[in-house]
């Protein structure tokens, strides 16, 4: 199945997060070598460049790291995986305070609710 | 980055009426772009000027630095928006045909796409379901090594699981430096896979943008930066 993005979001960074958020739920663990580049786009349908390119980022952030000839693996960086689930964690729950706001619901109550 | 596709002032008229007027467009290395635009805006004159079908005498076209003609030819590849192939035409027969006309053509790769969609070698055109029909032609189309890929209509018309057969049959053929425009109404359907989308209205160009910056920017799909263009 193609992964479900929002098409008033930009590409790129939903699969960032999506990839980011595979790694934190244990889908892909640590050291665990990743699809290639081409395999991945064609499961996601998106561009092998986009995909590419956020392979790129999450080079950048050290949760994926490429060996020359074998491909990229997950980091066994278990501190950064962590730490990547709080942000992942923090952003999910402020859109879930923003959407509570719209329909009028304050914070103290939008805990309750929970 | 390298330009695959450049159109300097184009335009072409059909008798006195303009259908393009004074395009200049873009396109660089490794972008899939997407054409849209209502039925009679210039696409298909566009693309038959890309392609050579018709002849453009000022020159203002090149494909990788080569005008429209023999060289450019050899680079591009085209899937047309009908079925191009005649009915009693057997699919082996097809590939032979594409492999004595396309010195990039990888035909192992063909016929492993078609049996991983369950099309036989030993089946006719004509026999073939709409859908299959339009996976054989992208199948061969995205079988060449080509530096540009132009599909048109590549999904209309077809079911929806054919719909991604054919999409993942262009994702995962097309070379990783090689270019794709695809010119289509279906903008809901294609606009994950797009990097950049060029809007026609009357022969011009009104829009031409990287979708990920329009969604950056105005937080709106490329369906609603469409709409508002051409209500």
């Amino acid at each position: 199945m193609p992964w479900n993005l929002d098409s008033d979001k930009p590409i790129f960074i939903q699969i960032v997060e999506r990839i980011e958020s595979d790694i934190v739920s244990g889908k892909y663990a640590p050291g665990e070598k990743l699809p290639t580049v081409r395999d991945l786009a064609v499961e996601a349908a998106v561009n092998p460049n986009t995909m590419q390119k956020a392979y790129g980022e999450l080079e950048k952030i050290g949760l994926v790291y490429s060996q020359r000839t074998s491909g990229r693996f997950v980091t066994e960086d278990k501190t950064l995986i962590e730490k990547t689930r709080k942000e992942l964690a923090k952003k999910s729950a402020a859109e879930f305070l923003a959407r509570m706001k719209e329909l009028g619901i304050g914070k103290e109550d939008a805990i309750k609710l929970l | 980055m390298s330009t695959i596709v450049e159109c300097n002032n184009l335009s072409h008229s059909y008798g006195k009426s303009l259908a393009l007027d004074d395009i200049s467009l873009r396109i660089e290395s490794g972008k899939i772009v997407g054409l849209f635009g209502p039925n009679g805006s210039g696409k298909t004159t566009l693309i038959k000027m890309l392609t050579g079908m018709i002849h453009d005498e000022t020159g203002a076209v090149t494909i990788c630095g080569n005008p429209v003609g023999e060289k450019s030819k050899a680079v591009v590849s085209y899937s047309p928006d009908r079925v191009a192939y005649r009915p009693d035409s057997k699919i082996t027969g097809l590939l032979d045909m594409y492999e004595l006309m396309y010195d990039d053509f990888d035909r192992n790769n063909a016929e492993d796409s078609l049996k991983e969609l369950g099309i036989g070698t030993e089946e006719y055109v004509g026999k073939l379901s709409k859908g299959s029909a339009e996976k054989l032609q992208i199948i061969l189309t995205m079988s060449r090594k080509a530096k540009f890929y132009i599909l048109d209509e590549p999904i209309n018309g077809v079911d929806p699981v054919s719909k991604e057969n054919i999409i993942k049959i262009m994702l995962g053929n097309v070379p990783d430096k090689s270019s794709i425009m695809i010119s289509t109404h279906q903008i809901e359907e294609i606009e994950q896979v797009l990097d950049e989308a060029i809007f026609i209205k009357e022969g011009k160009i009104v829009f031409h943008k990287s979708v990920d910056e329009l969604r950056e920017e105005t937080g709106k799909s490329l369906l609603d930066a469409y709409k508002e263009e051409f209500r």
